[in-house]
């Protein structure tokens, strides 16, 4: 029973952080119609530029520095994104394809420089002393605390995004706009900027999600393919451009891989992949996807 | 028209490479040259060709290529005699090439229905994602693939009383399948079932009303663009002695779509002029900019491309011939890949 | 002094010999000796590949590039720990460089491969640069391929003894990745502790996990005295750093990869569970050995403020090892590469010298090193942690002292073949 209990929160919990960084890819093909193939790319950076912001103050021994890391990875993944958006993605609208392979073109230069800069050793943010070590849990005993936190944002995440979208003017927009973006410009709102808006909102999601992996798991160059793939495989399974859907599409896969390596460890994980095959050729549009 | 000149001048120039290669440089650099260049550039080419011929003529861009060529290779390698470890083992090249080749069409055709009715960027996604779970496979299997170690030791038939690695063997082989294979993609697109297929990709429902299958017939290119990158496949892996999951990770699958979009997406000789840049640039990185750097030149080389040119060398070069009939027609093939 | 070893001054000048030298043996007598390196410089194993050409580079400043009376010219080329990679970048050092000894590669399967295309060449030698996989040397040895390191089952030699006899532990959960170099050392760990009375649970792991909760939940509800943890790289900080969150206590004993410079200078929370961990391998950071501390020194002097690291790493010692039998037969024939290299492998063959740890080095019928193996303990030293050497295994051999017909019927390591075969067998 105990050990069920585990395997099922390990599941949860590694959902929780493939929800937070698959909602940012969700989010941009969802409104944007961008297929974002260096999504896993700005996890890597953000990784890498908040441990460089965050290891001077830890090691001066400051209390903020993971928040300060937090930060400066959220921030430099979102002016990355938007800047991507603004400079070479918005003078091909429509041609997603096009867009695609620029993505992956930037994808392949940017993993390039981060071996370059930061060099090939592995690292892991120390998370703060007062969410680090273990919290009891009913049918679980003792359970890393920083993986219950991971649950707790990545609800936040949810229910900030559904309030952004139906709640405020600017989601009002963006769901006008998804449906039909030559009416939205003609009702006199600035279309571009719209998309560079959510542009920079998916990419700081991708961005915390890069922070807060980088704390449970070590930040090494092939985290970009993984998320990348992952993020994919979320967003075909649960549907495009639905934020529910994306969530069930991370509990299916989280819980897929961590039962996985529990019940038959070698083969977990295809375990994924199968799901994802079944899912396309039973409804092509993912579970919750639209049309 | 442009690219019947292009055509020919590719043609002529691999075939006749080698000699010039001898007239200039010494016999072990000219080996060298022919077999780890002209040669990787040819095996390379022949799968991006695969990719191409989805793309021009079918509007699918499948990052599965790779996957599939690594299907036929590791169908050689687990059946073939004289493979270490031995998976199944026992068989002639004679048997051997064709159970790869079966394989890799087979994987093709089940690629093609699992994707069969999505389009555009979610194939690209799907294929990719695919392509991504075997290779995940065939790394973690130990029973069948040896995992990430590979089968190794395939060394390839002999055929004219010499040894199929020997640089000028294998060079002459590899570009006589890979005309042959380049040959077959330009008749079988005047054929019914190329012309169907070129209507699918420009109008699928007019076509559809005209009462094809349309289904059947994506299915189809898949499997024939799956049994040219078998081919690919199945020299690749007696360039390399063996095959490993390395052969088919994230690298190679990308960079074959690099090969075919720096070529040209809109023409199948682009496949090989693509191959032929990215083979000279990976052996000669070192001596231009950093060997370390590789990636970031490559990338940079793909970024201008899409950017500046979508259709690739080819089309600068239709450009540069101020061509407009040509021009205007690779600039429409690649638009018609955009259309919804 | 610096000798500017890029890939650009040796390729230049690879190409003007090519252009003067023809087909000139005689000439070629007192020519430079070309040296091929090969090491992995992308990928999971990059920084043990950066600090191997370190080392390399440190040793042939030492000797002024010179062996046997002629000029070394080093010729640097990477991989990504892929075998096919690595075939490639070998056969563009010997066919296009026109090297005549290979050094390298550093990770297992691409000495696997490279063993099997150094069968097809003639006049040429490849020494390993520090790939562990032990059927390289095993099973179906090359001619043309030595290894003057331990393999990857050899660097556990002692360890399980100590496990069961000094440390009373009975019973084991060997947390492992799922391919041939965790195999073979959990092999080297099994043979002897499974032989003294031991029970291992193995759980095994995909190479590129990065999540263990699942396996972690299973090891701390079992009855298990002690991990073994046999991961390599960022799989091994993974593992601990969650070993850690999840608040277990059990001892842990380390594969040779683990506890290593590479790992312990990674940042992370790992490191609280590193300290008191025990370990076996062909180096530590600390052994009280002359040879070993001069080596540090220098080590420390060159490379401390240029990227290296508190002290060598296993592969950086691997390649200074191989390196020097290269330069002991070099040094034995006098240059003499003449027939096909025949007396130098003959001298490679018959080389005997003293590893930078102080072990002694000397080769079996395969070409296969047998050498001393170091017991470690990770301790807090000089505010930082390091391998403390405690115990030290003399000369092991590939077999570890078994009978060489009884260890081969035992066939190769893999997932259903961990070596443990209890003593009654």
């Amino acid at each position: 029973m105990g050990l069920a209990a585990t395997v099922v929160l390990n599941g949860l919990t590694l959902a929780a952080l493939y929800f937070i960084v698959a909602s940012g890819f969700s989010l941009i093909f969802g409104l944007m119609r961008v297929v974002n193939m260096a999504h896993g790319t700005l996890y890597l950076v953000a990784g890498y530029v908040g441990y460089r912001v965050f290891e001077p103050l830890y090691d001066a021994d400051v209390w903020w520095a993971w928040y300060a890391g937090l930060a400066a990875g959220i921030a430099f993944a979102a002016v990355a994104g938007a800047l991507m958006q603004v400079l070479l993605l918005s003078w091909m609208q429509g041609q997603e394809l096009r867009q695609a392979l620029v993505t992956i073109g930037i994808s392949i230069i940017a993993a390039d420089q981060v071996l370059a800069i930061f060099g090939g050793t592995p690292r892991q943010f120390f998370a703060p002393d007062a969410i680090f070590g273990s919290t009891q849990v009913p049918f679980v005993g003792g359970y890393p605390t920083f993986r219950l936190v991971q649950i707790g944002v990545a609800m936040a995440v949810g229910v900030a995004l559904w309030l952004l979208l139906n709640r405020t003017r600017l989601g009002m927009m963006i769901r006008a706009g998804v449906d039909d973006r030559e009416m939205l410009g003609a009702c006199g709102v600035n279309v571009p900027r719209v998309g560079i808006a959510v542009f920079a909102l998916g990419a700081a999601l991708c961005g915390l999600g890069g922070v807060i992996g980088s704390t449970a798991q070590p930040l090494a160059l092939g985290q970009d393919g993984r998320f990348l793939l992952i993020s994919l495989v979320v967003v075909i399974v649960g549907g495009m451009g639905s934020i529910t859907g994306t969530a069930i599409g991370a509990v299916l896969v989280g819980l897929a891989e961590q039962l996985g390596q529990a019940l038959f460890p070698t083969y977990s994980v295809i375990l994924t992949f199968v799901i994802m095959a079944t899912v396309l050729a039973l409804r092509p549009q993912g579970i919750l996807g639209r049309g | 028209m442009a690219e019947r000149i292009v055509r020919t001048g590719v043609v002529a120039l691999l075939l006749t490479a080698p000699f010039l290669l001898l007239a200039v440089l010494p016999l072990n650099q000219a080996q060298f040259w022919t077999a780890n260049v002209l040669g990787r550039a040819v095996v390379f080419g022949i799968i991006a060709l695969s990719l191409t011929f989805l793309a021009t003529y079918g509007g699918f861009i499948s990052l599965a290529q790779m996957m599939i060529a690594g299907t036929a290779g590791y169908g050689v390698a687990v059946t073939v005699d004289g493979a270490v470890p031995s998976i199944v083992g026992g068989l002639p090249y004679a048997l051997a090439v064709p159970l790869g080749l079966l394989a890799a069409t087979a994987m093709g055709l089940l690629v093609g229905a699992i994707a069969v009715r999505t389009r555009d960027i979610y194939l690209l996604m799907i294929t990719l994602a695919l392509a991504m779970g075997v290779f995940r496979f065939v790394e973690t299997n130990i029973a069948w693939f040896n995992g990430y170690e590979g089968i190794r030791n395939v060394v390839g038939p002999r055929l004219f009383g010499q040894d199929f690695r020997n640089p000028y063997v294998f060079y002459y082989v590899s570009l006589a399948v890979a005309l042959l294979l380049y040959g077959f993609v330009l008749y079988l697109v005047r054929t019914p079932f190329g012309l169907v297929l070129q209507g699918i990709r420009d109008n699928a429902r007019r076509v559809a009303a005209l009462g094809y299958s349309v289904p059947l017939h994506r299915i189809a290119a898949f499997g024939v663009a799956g049994f040219i990158a078998g081919c690919g496949g199945v020299l690749a892996t007696i360039y390399n002695i063996g095959i490993s999951p390395g052969s088919i990770g994230l690298g190679p699958t990308v960079n074959v779509l690099i090969m075919s979009v720096i070529g040209g997406l809109g023409h199948p000789v682009g496949a090989f002029i693509g191959s032929l840049i990215f083979t000279v640039f990976d052996t000669f990185a070192a001596n231009l900019y950093d060997r370390d750097r590789f990636n970031t030149l490559i990338g940079l080389v793909f970024l201008v491309i899409v950017l500046v040119s979508p259709d690739g060398v080819t089309g600068i070069f239709g450009r540069l011939r101020g061509l407009a009939g040509a021009g205007k027609r690779s600039a429409r093939s690649l638009a018609s890949i955009n259309k919804p | 002094m610096r000798y500017p070893l890029t890939r650009r001054t040796a390729l230049l000048g690879t190409a003007g010999l090519a252009a003067t030298t023809l087909s000139a043996p005689a000439i070629a007598q007192r020519a430079p000796i070309r040296l091929g390196g090969l090491t992995t410089l992308e990928g999971p194993f990059a920084t043990g590949g950066q600090d191997a050409y370190r080392c390399v580079q440190m040793e042939l400043e030492r000797i002024n590039n010179t062996a046997g009376g002629r000029r070394i010219e080093f010729i640097r080329e990477s991989s990504n720990a892929q075998a096919d990679v690595a075939l490639a970048r070998a056969r563009k050092l010997i066919e296009q460089d026109n090297v005549d000894i290979i050094l390298g590669p550093l990770s297992g399967a691409e000495g696997i491969a490279l063993r099997d295309y150094s069968r097809t060449l003639t006049g040429r030698t490849i020494v390993n640069g520090s790939s562990g996989a032990a059927d390289t040397t095993l099973r179906n040895p090359s001619p043309n391929f030595f290894r003057f390191n331990t393999d990857g089952t050899q660097w556990m030699a002692g360890l399980g003894n100590h496990v069961f006899k000094t440390m009373g532990i009975k019973d084991v959960a060997v947390t492992a990745g799922d391919y041939a170099f965790p195999y073979a050392q959990v092999f080297g760990f099994n043979i002897e502790f499974c032989r003294a009375g031991g029970r291992s649970t193995h759980y095994w792991a995909p190479l590129g996990t990065t999540d263990f909760g699942s396996q972690i939940a299973q090891i701390n509800r079992s009855d298990a005295g002690a991990i073994v943890v046999v991961h390599g790289g960022t799989d091994g900080l993974a593992f601990m750093t969650q070993y850690a969150q999840s608040g277990g206590s059990k001892p842990l004993i380390a594969g040779s990869i683990m506890a290593d410079q590479s790992m312990l200078s990674a940042r992370g929370p790992h490191r609280r569970v590193m300290i008191g961990m025990i370990s076996a391998g062909p180096i530590a950071d600390v052994i009280d050995d002359p040879t070993w501390r001069e080596f540090v020194e220098r080590y420390r002097r060159r490379w401390l403020n240029e990227g290296g690291f508190q002290s060598p790493s296993i592969h950086g010692v691997n390649y200074t090892t191989n390196l020097l039998g290269i330069l002991h037969a070099l040094n034995a024939v006098d240059g003499d590469l003449s027939g096909n290299q025949a007396a130098f492998q003959r001298a490679l063959a018959a080389a005997s010298f003293n590893a930078p740890t102080g072990a002694s080095v000397k080769l079996d019928h395969n070409r296969q090193a047998i050498s001393d193996i170091f017991l470690n303990r990770i301790e807090e030293r000089d505010g930082r942690a390091q391998v403390v050497s405690f115990a030290r295994a003399n000369a092991v051999n590939q077999t570890l002292g078994t009978p060489e017909a009884q260890f081969l019927a035992l066939g190769s390591p893999s997932r259903d073949n961990p070596g443990c075969v209890p003593a009654s067998t």
